[in-house]
């Protein structure tokens, strides 16, 4: 039996971090809302008037913005999971004695800082880039056109900003595969491309989807990648958000656009919650919470 | 045929060194511009080799300010978040209670929203309380958002933690406090450092939180993008190189020593096997 006290030592532990989750993620998350329902000018002041037509009127002006977003992230997602899978696959099954510095390879890029990465793209495909001239010669792009400014450079930029978020839950997933699986599947005459569509590929499908999540979510609220890769034709809805927060001041729709974004991806992230728990997005399969 | 084996073989590795090029290139292209000599104030176009800037990378003051700023940031977000995501750690693995769910959907759901939507949400919250911006906003905010790292990394450690230790140390007369101390925070201590690390590096990189928070303060990532307009001179190459450099030297260096613990211990187990085998009762 118990005591009362041992019951409470859980609640002390998580006291403090929970209180500074609580205040800090949870209410600001409410005051975004009563924002998003307020009329008024920065001057004047706002008054909560229940206004849900900054809801309507900043969905249908900004409608473009949201699908290029979720176009664009899409795209990237797919990218990463295309660039990913054979990097995660020869990390796991190929490296051998390699695999640790192959890792390293992987996280490497986050000890550089995101902006100054996606200022290097920019080097990259400048006008002037040796790039940018090979992709000219083989005319892939026009001799009078440009690379950057262009929707593809903005998905260049998100694929190579979150592939390393891609490789990492894959690398885990195809780590944890049981490799007697793939042989039973040989001992069954089962070609290598059988052995990899039936069984490798829908066993690490928990890892293809955490890391669909985990490159999708950031990818479609990013507005760096447009800031230094693209022009206003590619503006997605973070750089928005972003813009009618700190430049312009219109607080009440900038915080109705950023709540409708946070609804889509809570919609997802839930959905993926009831199929594979929390367990799998913080690291382990078993513990389905 | 044996070509076409061999292709085949090595197909995959071959993709993935491929791959590994496209992410290593922008990491190789900081470091070269970093010995560059820009001819206007843009810094995109290769002129000449020089190594001026790296014998003067604190020439610019604003710039070592942003980031003397940006490491003083990092050093106390790493001790907050580690200190509140450990315990929050140690309470989830160790514990069955009420609530873990709603505890565990609170820890996850900050790590899953669009970076633009925390700092939206932080900039309504401060605005709406009438909080002044400045460093303490950006310390609460990079607190938040390093938590849940935090916890994710300790809950692996512990997960693999053998409780028998513990139960050793009580049976010995250890007081809980004192069990704590001498038995279970040595064996959480890597897991606690690299969590540590982890959010050090989150915060001295976190640019879109921090736009939103800084108020007038000016942090490493906020210098880079306000001077981007003007162009951004090529000190900012030099330090990212550093950084890197640093950072790399640090991750292999808690590697090097890893491998010679493990190999210490396979050594002290061989020894121990020989023992048993080597003494004929």
């Amino acid at each position: 039996m118990k005591t009362l006290r041992q019951r409470l030592v859980p609640y002390g532990l998580m006291g403090p971090g929970l209180i500074w989750l609580f205040v800090f993620f949870v209410i600001p998350m409410y005051f975004m809302g009563q924002l998003s329902l307020k009329t008024g000018s920065l001057g004047a002041g706002y008054e909560l008037t229940w206004a849900f037509e900054n809801y309507t009127d900043s969905i249908s002006q900004y409608s473009d913005q949201f699908l290029r977003a979720f176009y664009y992230a899409g795209v990237a997602s797919f990218l990463c999971l295309l660039i990913g899978y054979p990097l995660a696959y020869a990390i796991a099954f190929k490296a051998g004695r390699w695999k640790n510095l192959m890792l390293f390879a992987v996280v490497a890029p986050f000890f550089t800082t995101y902006l100054i990465r996606t200022i290097a793209w920019k080097t990259l495909l400048d006008d002037t880039s040796p790039i940018v001239s090979v992709l000219k010669f083989l005319q892939i792009v026009p001799q009078d056109g440009r690379v950057l400014a262009t929707s593809g450079a903005v998905i260049a930029g998100l694929t190579y900003n979150f592939l390393p978020f891609m490789v990492l839950p894959l690398f885990a997933s195809l780590e944890r595969l049981d490799r007697r699986l793939l042989e039973a599947g040989k001992d069954l005459y089962a070609s290598a491309a059988q052995t990899f569509w039936r069984i490798t590929l829908p066993l690490t499908a928990p890892g293809i989807i955490a890391g669909v999540l985990l490159t999708f979510i950031p990818a479609a609220g990013d507005y760096v990648n447009v800031i230094f890769l693209g022009g206003t034709k590619q503006a997605m809805i973070g750089n928005v958000i972003q813009s009618k927060y700190l430049v312009v001041n219109d607080y009440p729709d900038a915080a109705a656009l950023s709540f409708t974004l946070m609804a889509i991806i809570l919609v997802a992230l839930i959905i993926y919650i009831k199929f594979a728990g929390t367990g799998a997005l913080m690291g382990d399969e078993e513990e389905a919470t | 045929m044996r070509a076409w084996r061999w292709l085949k073989e090595h197909a995959v590795l071959g993709v993935g060194i491929l791959a590994l090029i496209y992410m290593l290139a922008p990491i190789a292209i900081i470091a070269i511009f970093s010995f560059n000599d820009p001819s206007g104030r843009y810094n995109f176009e290769w002129v000449g080799f020089t190594t001026q800037y790296w014998q003067e990378p604190f020439a610019i003051e604003p710039l070592t300010d942003a980031l003397l700023l940006s490491i003083r940031l990092a050093f106390f977000t790493a001790i907050g978040a580690t200190i509140l995501g450990t315990l929050l750690a140690i309470a989830l693995v160790r514990y069955e209670f009420f609530g873990r769910r709603a505890a565990n959907l609170l820890i996850v759901i900050p790590m899953a929203t669009p970076e633009v939507v925390i700092g939206a949400a932080l900039l309504s919250f401060f605005l709406s309380a009438s909080f002044a911006l400045g460093f303490t906003t950006l310390l609460i905010a990079h607190i938040m958002f390093s938590i849940s790292f935090v916890v994710i990394v300790v809950r692996s450690r512990l997960i693999g933690f053998d409780r028998r230790l513990e139960e050793a140390a009580a049976d010995l007369g250890a007081s809980p406090v004192t069990t704590f101390r001498k038995v279970t925070l040595p064996l959480l201590a890597p897991g606690v450092a690299s969590a540590a690390m982890l959010s050090f590096a989150l915060s001295i990189d976190d640019f879109v939180i921090s736009n939103f928070n800084s108020g007038a303060v000016v942090t490493f990532p906020l210098y880079i993008f306000g001077a981007n307009q003007r162009g951004i001179p090529v000190q900012v190459n030099v330090i990212a190189t550093m950084l890197f450099a640093i950072t790399v030297m640090a991750m292999l260096a808690v590697i090097i020593q890893q491998r010679r613990a493990e190999k210490m211990q396979e050594r002290r187990a061989d020894d121990d096997n020989k023992a048993t085998v080597s003494v004929p009762i």
